[in-house]
């Protein structure tokens, strides 16, 4: 079963190129497997002449990404985008979401909807969707909203994950917590999970546990990339009975996105390294899979730095919250091992009922999958993608400034020439304010 | 409205780059008289400059935004570009209006300069998006800071051939002419804001992003730009430490192309446009090392704009440009307004004005209170910065 990507906006496209080049090389380190003709036939098509062409439609209001992240991927030799699959016009959105949601969005609709609708009539079955964006910017956030609701429209039954960037605290657009709310607040109505990779802590991963120097875009793309690789590749799963998954998207979003107020998804991976330590390190999987608890329980989003101190609430406590308040808590996790002697990893960790909340047994919040095959080089992975209160901070931060610019009105008639009202920016804000309340009060 | 600079462009090395027939000339100037641009050329010529204007706009496949490039003090420039701009906005109401102004210096030696100036920063206010004031003085500060540099012959000052920002190094034409010095100035100005949109890089910024981000309130949309480096020195200094202080100049008075104080007053918002093999880390290490010195108003603390575009300007392994929406351009303002009182107090020259068909006292005294109206807003907004101002009360959600 396949999964048709939308790459959105400047960074949706950017993150997007990064994440094909991976899935492409770590299914070819296992050629003519199982596992190989999965990945293939889940992310790739396959032409008369054995060339891999993605499932991928790219769009942006303005030329150059599209461009450029085309020649890189044939650049690659080993697979390209589809000659016909993109769509870009000259003028971008001016990081107004307005822009992208009003204007672009519906001028440009039957375009975009035919480039998808060409893009799963080449399936044998559908997965499901992907669209990849960020929030900040005006043509991945505006329009990537608009086409994920036309997407909706179009595919009722079919399972939609959005994949957001969120851009970093200090700024990289002015009105990017604006853009955010609109966007959040909209996709949590249309999509069905929303899997949120931040720039601040995939920089971190880069400084720290990658030792890059110069940190560039296109290494925090490929940490992106890798982390949201190890979840899509394929993998077994409790109900795929010994096949490698069909309904990969399907089942990420019943293992996890259960409630419709619990939706958002972060995601954290082990061991992260740079590539020439790889070859030096051996990690065992108890090890592997204690860091990674800790690190859900803690909230650290990286094996270092970690804080060994949280501890989940003792049994007598759990119906009063007197857990400190860096005790992270979940609705659900998904457990995701890759590589050598996967089947002998021990998971009992993971099923701690103190982890979870109360109104869900952790035999049905807590899943696990597995794959024989090493993933993107590293021996051992392990990769958990977790719905819960992880992202609290980071989306109260982002409401709270977007509430205070609000509250001056400053940028407000930018937004309002496009058509939106200062209507609509107080219903987002209170959609958000009732998820920052649902995750808050998990504790 | 004079034919001297026109011509001299059509005799000139850029003769084939410029359309003879989106020309429009006429002979006797404007007597730097605001309001024989403004109203005579500006009600003679208006059919010719629309046509020309929807010529041009034709051959666009997208028509993203419009450079006005003008000076206030004078009388066509300022006068009859102002008159444009609002021609511009009537027929092209979509389109992005970025205009760049010379502004006068105090001892300018147009006596009228103020009278024009103040006329036309009503039309600015109300029919630009953007507006990139450009002091003369700043220009010759930075021109002579250079030359010094040049000559000065101290070690380790000597500047890399061609690499100033004067030079016109990658340009068409050779001998230099008086002004061309300072004209190369806000020339890279214009490029380098254009450069993200002319180029690739792993974050793009384009011209309509430039107002969307700096213009929290339409009428406060004066920035200020500052240019680095000016120049590069021929000594091999390490890339980070020139980086780094590359980020420092860009909030330096010696590199604003208008006299102000930036750091003295408050931020609204601030966007940074580095060009060059400059990475993200760079940029965020150089913002939370200069964050703190830098008051921001309340609404918008963590207030940057950023742009990273691969392609270096020519001479010059990156550069960056600053926008500054601050309100250190309120004395700027404050001071024109007084160099207009002075003028209007005596009524001096008031009926070379007064005599042009169209032109009627009120638009004096109009224009008068629409600088001092932004002067107030400017004001308010200065008046937070020392105040703490809590963060509004959010929403509540029943349950």
């Amino acid at each position: 079963m396949s999964v048709v990507t939308v790459q959105l906006g400047q960074c949706g496209n950017q993150v997007g190129q990064e994440l094909f080049d991976i899935l492409c090389r770590d299914a070819q380190d296992g050629q003519r497997t199982p596992y190989c003709t999965a990945s293939w036939e889940r992310f790739f098509h396959q032409t008369t002449h054995g060339e891999l062409v993605a499932r991928a439609v790219l769009i942006d209001m303005e030329p150059k990404v599209v461009n450029q992240s085309r020649a890189k991927a044939e650049r690659s030799g080993q697979w390209r985008y589809g000659d016909t699959s993109h769509f870009s016009q000259k003028q971008g959105s001016g990081n107004n979401w307005a822009n992208g949601y009003c204007v672009h969005g519906p001028r440009h609709r039957a375009v975009v909807e035919d480039l998808v609708r060409r893009e799963v009539e080449r399936c044998d079955r559908l997965a499901g969707l992907m669209a990849m964006m960020s929030v900040a910017g005006g043509t991945g956030s505006g329009v990537g909203t608009f086409v994920t609701q036309c997407l909706r429209d179009i595919y009722p039954k079919s399972f939609i994950l959005n994949h957001l960037t969120w851009p970093y605290g200090t700024g990289e657009v002015i009105v990017q917590n604006y853009n955010s709310v609109l966007t959040l607040a909209n996709l949590y109505r249309l999509s069905d999970a929303i899997l949120v990779h931040e720039n601040d802590t995939v920089h971190r991963i880069c400084s720290q546990l990658l030792n890059i120097k110069h940190i560039s875009f296109s290494d925090v793309n490929r940490v992106i990339a890798h982390q949201l690789g190890s979840v899509l590749q394929p993998a077994l799963t409790a109900d795929s009975y010994g096949c490698y998954s069909r309904n990969p998207l399907g089942e990420l979003v019943s293992a996890l996105a259960c409630h419709p107020e619990y939706k958002l998804l972060s995601v954290c991976t082990i061991p992260q390294m740079s590539s020439s330590s790889i070859a030096y390190s051996t990690f065992s999987w108890p090890g592997l899979l204690k860091h990674l608890r800790q690190m859900l329980i803690s909230n650290t989003k990286m094996e270092e730095g970690i804080d060994w101190q949280v501890r989940p609430p003792a049994a007598s406590e759990r119906t009063r919250s007197l857990t400190g308040p860096s005790f992270n808590r979940s609705v659900a996790n998904l457990l995701i091992l890759r590589g050598k002697d996967v089947y002998s990893a021990e998971t009992g960790g993971f099923e701690d009922p103190a982890l979870y909340t109360s109104w869900l047994s952790p035999k049905e919040a807590f899943d696990v999958w597995k794959s024989p095959m090493p993933f993107n080089k590293y021996e051992k992975s392990a990769t958990l993608v977790s719905n819960s209160q992880a992202l609290l901070r980071p989306l109260d931060n982002m409401v709270g400034k977007a509430w205070n610019m609000f509250a001056s009105r400053a940028y407000i008639h930018q937004y309002i020439k496009f058509g939106i009202s200062e209507e609509d920016f107080l219903d987002s804000f209170t959609s958000l304010e009732q998820v920052v309340a649902s995750y808050s009060q998990l504790s | 409205m004079e034919e001297g600079v026109v011509k001299e462009i059509l005799q000139g090395p850029l003769r084939e780059v410029f359309d003879s027939t989106q020309l429009l000339t006429d002979v006797s100037g404007s007597g730097n008289n605001w309001a024989v641009g403004h109203m005579m050329y500006g009600s003679a010529y208006r059919e010719q400059i629309v046509e020309k204007l929807r010529k041009a706009a034709e051959h666009c496949d997208c028509l993203q935004c419009f450079f006005l490039i003008h000076s206030m003090g004078g009388g066509t420039g300022s006068g009859l570009g102002t008159r444009v701009l609002g021609l511009l906005e009537e027929e092209f109401p979509e389109v992005c209006r970025i205009v760049t102004s010379i502004y006068p210096s105090a001892e300018d030696d147009v006596i009228t300069s103020p009278y024009n100036s103040v006329l036309a920063m009503r039309e600015l206010t109300e029919h630009a998006d953007c507006v990139l004031p450009v002091e003369n003085q700043s220009l010759v500060d930075i021109v002579n800071k250079i030359k010094h540099m040049s000559y000065s012959g101290k070690a380790g000052s000597v500047i890399k051939t061609d690499s100033s920002i004067i030079s016109g190094r990658g340009g068409v034409s050779g001998a230099e002419k008086p002004f061309d010095a300072m004209n190369n100035i806000v020339a890279n100005l214009l490029l380098n804001i254009t450069s993200s949109a002319r180029f690739e890089g792993s974050l793009n910024m384009d011209l309509n992003e430039i107002a969307m981000n700096l213009v929290p309130f339409p009428r406060l949309h004066y920035l200020v730009p500052s240019l680095t480096p000016l120049y590069t020195l021929a000594d091999v200094s390490v890339l980070s430490r020139r980086l780094d202080q590359m980020f420092s100049d860009a909030f330096s008075k010696d590199h604003q192309l208008i006299r102000a104080d930036p750091k003295h007053s408050l931020y609204l918002a601030c966007a940074l446009m580095v060009r060059g093999n400059v990475q993200v880390s760079d940029l965020r290490r150089n913002i939370e090392r200069l964050r703190p010195s830098l008051p921001f108003v309340s609404w918008n603390q963590e207030g940057w704009k950023t742009g990273l575009c691969s392609v270096p300007p020519v001479g010059h392994s990156h550069s960056l440009l600053a926008l500054a929406n601050n309100t250190c351009v309120k004395p700027t303002f404050v001071d024109l307004r007084e160099r207009f009182a002075k003028l209007y107090r005596k009524k001096a020259h008031l009926h070379h004005y007064l005599h042009v068909e169209g032109m009627e006292q009120s638009f004096f005294s109009e224009a008068m209170a629409s600088l001092s109206s932004l002067i107030e807003e400017y004001h308010q907004l200065d008046a937070t910065k020392r105040t703490l101002v809590p963060d509004a009360p959010r929403l509540s959600i029943a349950r």
